[in-house]
């Protein structure tokens, strides 16, 4: 079994990442002032700035999901029952006996069982809970005897709660995040590979699955 | 190459979204300089009355100058005695009594408590001369009181006592030739001393108005843009708009501010939206009584104590009374912020003889109707006067005191300082039942807040309401509003989450290192 450098993650992949990254801790830090937890920016800059980078993030998940699409990358958050126990096994047990990782990276599955259901969890339910609470909460209107009655919501608290579950969500998922960063090879080999799309991966496939990613390297190179 | 540009293009455009959505929106950026312009022009008069000969002829009695005024203006009398300041009432309708003639001859108040039997004493501010003790409104024309309002001299004034008649030393010709547009004094000779004094009842209103800063009144300063009452207050045919709750009950012929600023007056939407629910002087009057204190607190229980047989007063460091034998202990602020309710505009009101069936609580002679739920309703600011007044706790009834009299012996409490005498003669003269007993009970009464708007800079900043503590909101509680409201369960299950992914991820990793540490050893031997 050799290693190899592979181009894992690319330009846009990173680009998505960390700016998705970036807009969310933002995100959070000024929503959890207009929530009244702590006062920073002043309530009205954070008001402003908490939809400001909202509009940012949905710009960005836009092009994201056209992304995922048009490269067929969506592929790789499918949940799958296969290999999650011995992924979960691993995190519990193997780990503290230096274990190798139950499941090989590839580029074609760059995703472990337990990454996949999270972030198809991430994608499906938290940020969509997340963004259409925020975007009622935007356009909330107080009741009125202009509206539109069978739009009115007649109360911003029911708006409000939703949006505050999906905010605790991804602080727990955040947490859990960050640590499972220096669970790779070594403890820095996954933020590395996030930051330069490079990530040293075991090379024991067959000669067939690395000409692939050998070309999806290529490829990907053609395009600087 | 090509995947710089990319994310160059990428950046820039969500850079260009940035400032796009930052820049303040100024699409009608001139809306407040129109205003300031229209205002600025002051009107020239159309008239020089000081021309008239019928105004030369000497006027012996304040009748013989209205009868000159109606000479020209012989329409004027007969709107002016179809208005309520004529009147004193306003024909309301109100849910579950109907039509009601509303006015002080039947509502009672917490301050001078009522009129009845007190008529000479509270026609100094009636618009009319020579009102008697019976206070039948009169029908002759000649009995207006035009100057009171329309002169611009600043020398006409009435007498105390003497039921409406101006002093005696005036020259009224001077006068009668000087007249023009109501200014700030006309009006507010009468209605920045309502309840006895200067600023006792609205707060708002006070003689610091007459020529007030930019801080006190940023649109009737007189450094400013100099606003009159009148240019506000809208006047078809002496109907004048705009009215206080003490004595309304229907959301007619209100004064707005939207009537000039629009509803749409700020730059940033989210302002603009407010005004949906938040009326436009909730923000822009962080405080009232400005310039002089205002009576927040007035207890007639403690009224009558004499000293030497004689009446007495006491006053606080400000100069303001805390004590008058006449009226009881009381209670002055100044600076005051506001109280805030939901106001739809309209109220209901005690009325004389209304039977009160809890006598426990705090009871609220103007209840100002509202919620959040109710469309019509938006947050104002109150000032809540409370006072313990007497009543009749066999009838169950506010009991209307006869106050003023000219000799002692008839019953004046003023007079005789005695509160059985007092209210026996008072019960009487309103045709309400006195079963004997007094007691004194707490009540309350809304005076909503609309002058005294601050300049734009020193409007009630948003943490001032979208906090946890202290929010100047935390009273309306039927609604949601962030920053101030969380909910508490979802929040406690959220922390312990937090906390125990925390300590899960110290736990895992403390152990990782101490079964790396293990297995190091363990290749080194």
């Amino acid at each position: 079994m050799s290693k190899k450098q592979v181009y894992i993650y690319q330009g846009f992949e990173r680009f998505w990442h960390w700016m998705q990254a970036l807009l969310i801790i933002f995100l959070a830090f000024t929503g959890f002032e207009v929530h009244g937890e702590y006062t920073f920016l002043g309530f009205q800059y954070a008001v402003q700035y908490h939809n400001l980078a909202a509009y940012m993030l949905i710009f960005l998940i836009v092009f994201a999901i056209f992304w995922h699409l048009t490269t067929g990358e969506w592929k790789q958050y499918i949940p799958t029952l296969e290999n999650l126990k011995a992924q979960l096994n691993y995190y519990i047990f193997g780990i503290f006996s230096n274990a190798p990782h139950p499941t090989k990276k590839t580029v074609l599955s760059k995703l472990n069982p337990m990454q996949k259901l999270t972030y198809f969890g991430l994608k499906i339910l938290i940020i969509p809970l997340s963004i259409i609470s925020g975007l009622l909460y935007i356009f909330y209107r107080y009741p009125t005897k202009h509206g539109i009655d069978a739009i009115n919501i007649n109360s911003l608290e029911f708006v409000a709660v939703f949006h505050t579950l999906a905010a605790i969500l991804l602080i727990l998922f955040f947490i859990v995040h960050l640590y499972l960063i220096t669970t790779g090879d070594t403890i820095i080999s996954n933020l590395k590979a996030m930051l330069t799309g490079f990530e040293e991966l075991e090379d024991d496939n067959d000669v067939q699955s690395q000409e692939k990613s050998d070309d999806s390297q290529s490829s990907t190179k053609k395009l600087d | 190459m090509k995947k710089i540009i990319l994310i160059l293009i990428f950046s820039s455009l969500l850079v260009v979204i940035a400032i796009g959505i930052l820049a303040q929106k100024d699409y009608e950026p001139t809306k407040l300089m129109k205003l300031k312009e229209k205002y600025s022009k002051k009107e020239e008069p159309q008239v020089d009355h000081s021309k008239f000969a019928i105004l030369q002829e000497k006027f012996s009695s304040p009748q013989q100058v209205t009868a000159a005024c109606v000479t020209c203006h012989n329409l004027t009398a007969q709107h002016v005695m179809e208005g309520n300041h004529w009147n004193w009432e306003r024909e309301e309708y109100v849910k579950g009594r109907g039509i009601v003639y509303l006015g002080k001859k039947n509502a009672l108040n917490n301050f001078c408590i009522g009129t009845h039997g007190n008529e000479l004493s509270c026609a100094k501010c009636h618009i009319g001369y020579g009102m008697d003790i019976t206070g039948k409104i009169f029908i002759d024309k000649k009995n207006i009181d035009c100057l009171i309002c329309h002169d611009v001299t600043e020398t006409y004034a009435k007498a105390q006592e003497k039921a409406g008649f101006p002093v005696a030393t005036l020259d009224l010709n001077k006068i009668a030739q000087d007249v023009g547009k109501p200014k700030r004094t006309n009006c507010g000779v009468c209605h920045f001393y309502g309840g006895g004094g200067n600023n006792v009842k609205h707060g708002d209103l006070e003689m610091a108005m007459f020529e007030p800063s930019k801080d006190i009144d940023i649109h009737m300063a007189s450094d400013g843009m100099n606003l009159q009452c009148v240019d506000c207050h809208l006047t078809n045919q002496h109907s004048i708009s705009g009215k206080v709750y003490s004595l309304s009950s229907m959301s007619l012929n209100r004064n707005t501010c939207e009537q000039c600023h629009t509803e749409t007056p700020h730059d940033t939407n989210i302002l603009n939206e407010h005004s949906i629910k938040v009326a436009c002087q909730s923000c822009h009057i962080p405080v009232y009584a400005k310039g002089n204190a205002t009576k927040m607190y007035w207890d007639w229980s403690t009224a009558g104590k004499l000293k030497d047989g004689e009446p007495f007063s006491e006053e606080d460091s400000l100069g303001n009374h805390t004590y008058l034998s006449i009226k009881g202990n009381f209670t002055w602020e100044k600076n005051v912020k506001p109280d805030y309710i939901w106001f739809n505009g309209t109220a209901s009101h005690y009325l004389k003889g209304d039977i009160i069936q809890d006598t426990s609580k705090i009871f609220v002679l103007n209840q100002l109707h509202g919620s959040y739920a109710d469309d019509e309703s938006k947050i104002i600011p109150v000032k809540i006067h409370l006072a313990k007044q007497p009543y009749d706790p066999v009838n169950r009834m506010l009991i209307q005191p006869k106050l003023f009299a000219e000799n002692k012996g008839e019953g004046a409490f003023w007079k005789d300082f005695d509160w059985l005498s007092a209210t026996e003669v008072g019960m009487k003269e309103s045709n309400l039942p006195f079963s004997g007993k007094i007691s004194f009970m707490e009540t309350a009464m809304y005076w909503p807040v609309n002058h005294m708007v601050s300049p734009a800079s020193e409007s009630v900043d948003c943490i001032e309401c979208h906090t946890r503590d202290n929010s100047r909101i935390a009273g309306l509680n039927d609604f949601y509003i962030p920053g101030r409201d969380h909910y508490a369960s979802l929040e406690a299950i959220g922390k312990w989450l937090i906390i125990l992914a925390i300590l899960g991820v110290f736990v895992h990793s403390a152990i990782r290192i101490y079964a790396y540490g293990k297995l190091r050893k363990g290749t080194k031997q």
